[in-house]
């Protein structure tokens, strides 16, 4: 039987006497590029900080390649699920190897002291994401684009059987967004590595997910190929704007376009 | 390279090794310099001569200096390592136990100790303890007792709380007739003449098994600065490491607090020197603290006594002389 990298079972979330995740279920099989998207405030970094362990929800019954969460340790959840957050400013210069490096620490003793083979790895990481040319670099001399991609080899240097990423193309330009989601898909292509993403940018999502989460309010509003999920009325009664939807002209795939305020007021 | 064997051990052996050199011609210079004169080579002399000889100089070395130059290293050692852990902790590199007012609330604990009439240990110690833990809970509450803190509010939380650690203090010691509290500079800008070859062992008891513990989590803290999730999804128990070393740097600040009073900017100069030289590895920084604030202390005590004509500075002049334009210096690189 094909295990699931994600199992998810009447997930609920609050923050106070405020639920942000109302009884979830669903499941990721492995080895698939899954993007959960939705509007602002829909609960969908709870929901990525709930895979990854960092929120403990109540009643949970979640279980990761099969296991449930709470049965795993620490480090072995970080052997098997790595995070690649929100940009986060760091004022500390550690240079782009150091940083990779670190992603070792779940296997290495309590000073985490790297070996050859550790050092090995960290340099496949770091020339998967094509920064080889930034290892000695610090972080603060990165651009957003390639900063990105040196936090996307330090989750890979954790040599996860899943990746969690939070909006990692936002406030990316559009090169760079292409960059980091054909790298994902590289991940999951070469690697087996299942993708989960969190993205706010639709089209992307269109283009590469295997499969679509769209949530609402803490509620899940549609799941399935990126073909069903993102038809007219879903999309419009979610977001709450006017929207167009076409093919793209790559074919196969859907194109939203948002409609500006100043075509409706005719 | 050898295959299997961790290449960090190398760089820590060798840094380790050449700050423990400096160290040990600190400690040196410290032991042969003073009023009472010796000489380089007199004193190098009673030190590879037979010790306890009765002579003079033995005296004046074993006695008076020994524990002075041992202590200024002890001191040296906490301060650097305390600002290396609340920097990496608070994820703020301008943080420092003096700066955020955490060594002006354990030398309240500790006047009130004695004005109460405890032991110097472990009762004053007990009561510089509390003070600290009260100020370090009181700036992470003002700060919204968020982890992720802001610079400028913890900054500004600090000096505030600095400021009125230090009215008290004042407050404390003039309404009070008691003469073992009687010098203000003392506690305001510290001071090593005091302590005495009995007070550094204890000293050296409680601080050195801190000194190996905050060692251990130092591969934490490398992690701890790339966020709490982050650090979370890498297998680093966050509250267990963070709660562990706010805890013992606290205790090992009161510690020397209430042996030596307020020595500020000693936990911003020396971890920022070491950033500079050796990168931000805690590894490699957590015995570069220890052994290079030893140093660092041990010149700043030799400048106090030998700078003045007459008598001697309390050594915090030194230290605040050097550290607070550094500070000045960093807020504004940084800003």
């Amino acid at each position: 039987m094909m295990q699931n990298a994600v199992d998810i079972k009447n997930l609920s979330h609050y923050y106070g006497s405020y639920s942000v995740l109302k009884e979830i279920s669903f499941s990721i099989p492995k080895g698939r590029f899954f993007i959960i998207i939705g509007p602002n405030g829909s609960g969908k970094t709870t929901l990525l900080k709930s895979i990854s362990g960092i929120e403990k929800a109540r009643n949970e019954k979640l279980d990761i390649l099969g296991k449930p969460i709470t049965e795993y340790s620490r480090r072995a959840l970080a052997r098997t699920i790595a995070l690649v957050p929100q940009m986060v400013t760091i004022d500390f210069p550690f240079t782009v190897m150091e940083l990779v490096l670190m992603g070792r620490s779940p296997y290495l003793g309590i000073l985490g002291l790297e070996e050859e083979k550790d050092l090995e790895i960290a340099r496949e990481a770091i020339s998967f994401t094509g920064v080889e040319h930034l290892s000695d670099r610090k972080l603060d001399q990165l651009s957003g684009g390639e900063r990105q991609r040196v936090f996307i080899a330090r989750a890979i240097c954790q040599q996860p059987s899943v990746i969690l990423l939070d909006e990692p193309t936002a406030s990316l330009d559009i090169a760079h967004q292409i960059k980091v989601m054909d790298l994902m898909e590289k991940l999951k292509e070469d690697k087996g590595v299942t993708v989960v993403m969190v993205s706010h940018e639709i089209n992307l999502a269109a283009m590469y997910s295997d499969e679509l989460l769209l949530l609402k309010d803490g509620e899940i509003v549609g799941m399935g190929l990126p073909e069903d999920v993102l038809s007219f009325e879903i999309l419009e009664n979610v977001y709450g704007c006017k929207l167009l939807i076409d093919e793209s002209p790559l074919g196969k795939f859907k194109r939203i376009t948002p409609v500006p305020g100043k075509f409706l007021d005719k | 390279m050898n295959n299997n064997k961790p290449f960090l051990l190398k760089r820590l052996t060798a840094v380790s090794f050449l700050l423990l050199i400096l160290l040990a011609v600190a400690v040196f210079l410290g032991l042969s310099i003073g009023s009472t004169g010796g000489g380089i080579k007199n004193v190098w002399q009673a030190l590879i001569g037979e010790k306890g000889n009765g002579s003079m100089l033995d005296t004046i070395i074993w006695r008076i200096r020994f524990p002075r130059v041992l202590s200024a290293a002890l001191v040296g050692a906490t301060l650097s390592l305390g600002g290396l852990v609340f920097q990496a902790l608070l994820r703020n590199p301008l943080a420092e136990p003096y700066i955020l007012g955490i060594s002006g609330g354990s030398a309240i604990g500790a006047i009130i100790g004695i004005l109460l009439g405890f032991s110097r240990f472990p009762g004053v110690s007990s009561m510089a303890f509390i003070g600290s833990i009260a100020t370090l809970v009181l700036i992470l509450v003002m700060s919204s007792g968020q982890m992720i803190l802001k610079k400028e509010s913890l900054l500004l939380s600090g000096v505030m709380v600095n400021s009125f650690c230090s009215a008290i203090i004042m407050f404390l010691i003039s309404m009070t007739q008691d003469s073992r509290i009687h010098n203000i500079m003392f506690w305001l800008m510290g001071d090593l003449s005091m302590i005495d070859i009995g007070q550094t062992g204890v000293l050296a008891a409680m601080l050195l098994p801190a000194f190996f513990i905050i060692f251990l989590f130092s591969n934490s803290m490398n992690i701890l600065l790339l966020g709490e999730e982050m650090a979370h999804t890498m297998g680093v128990n966050i509250r267990f490491v963070t709660i562990t070393l706010l805890v013992l740097t606290s205790f090992m600040v009161s510690a020397t607090v209430s042996n030596c009073g307020l020595l500020g900017f000693v936990g911003l100069v020396v971890p920022h020197l070491f950033r500079l030289l050796l990168g931000p590895d805690h590894r490699i920084l957590v015995p570069a603290c220890i052994l290079g604030g030893g140093t660092y202390m041990v010149l700043c005590d030799l400048l106090s006594r030998s700078l003045p004509q007459q008598g001697e500075m309390p050594v915090g002049v030194i230290t605040a002389m050097i550290g607070a334009p550094l500070f000045i210096y960093l807020l504004k690189r940084a800003g």
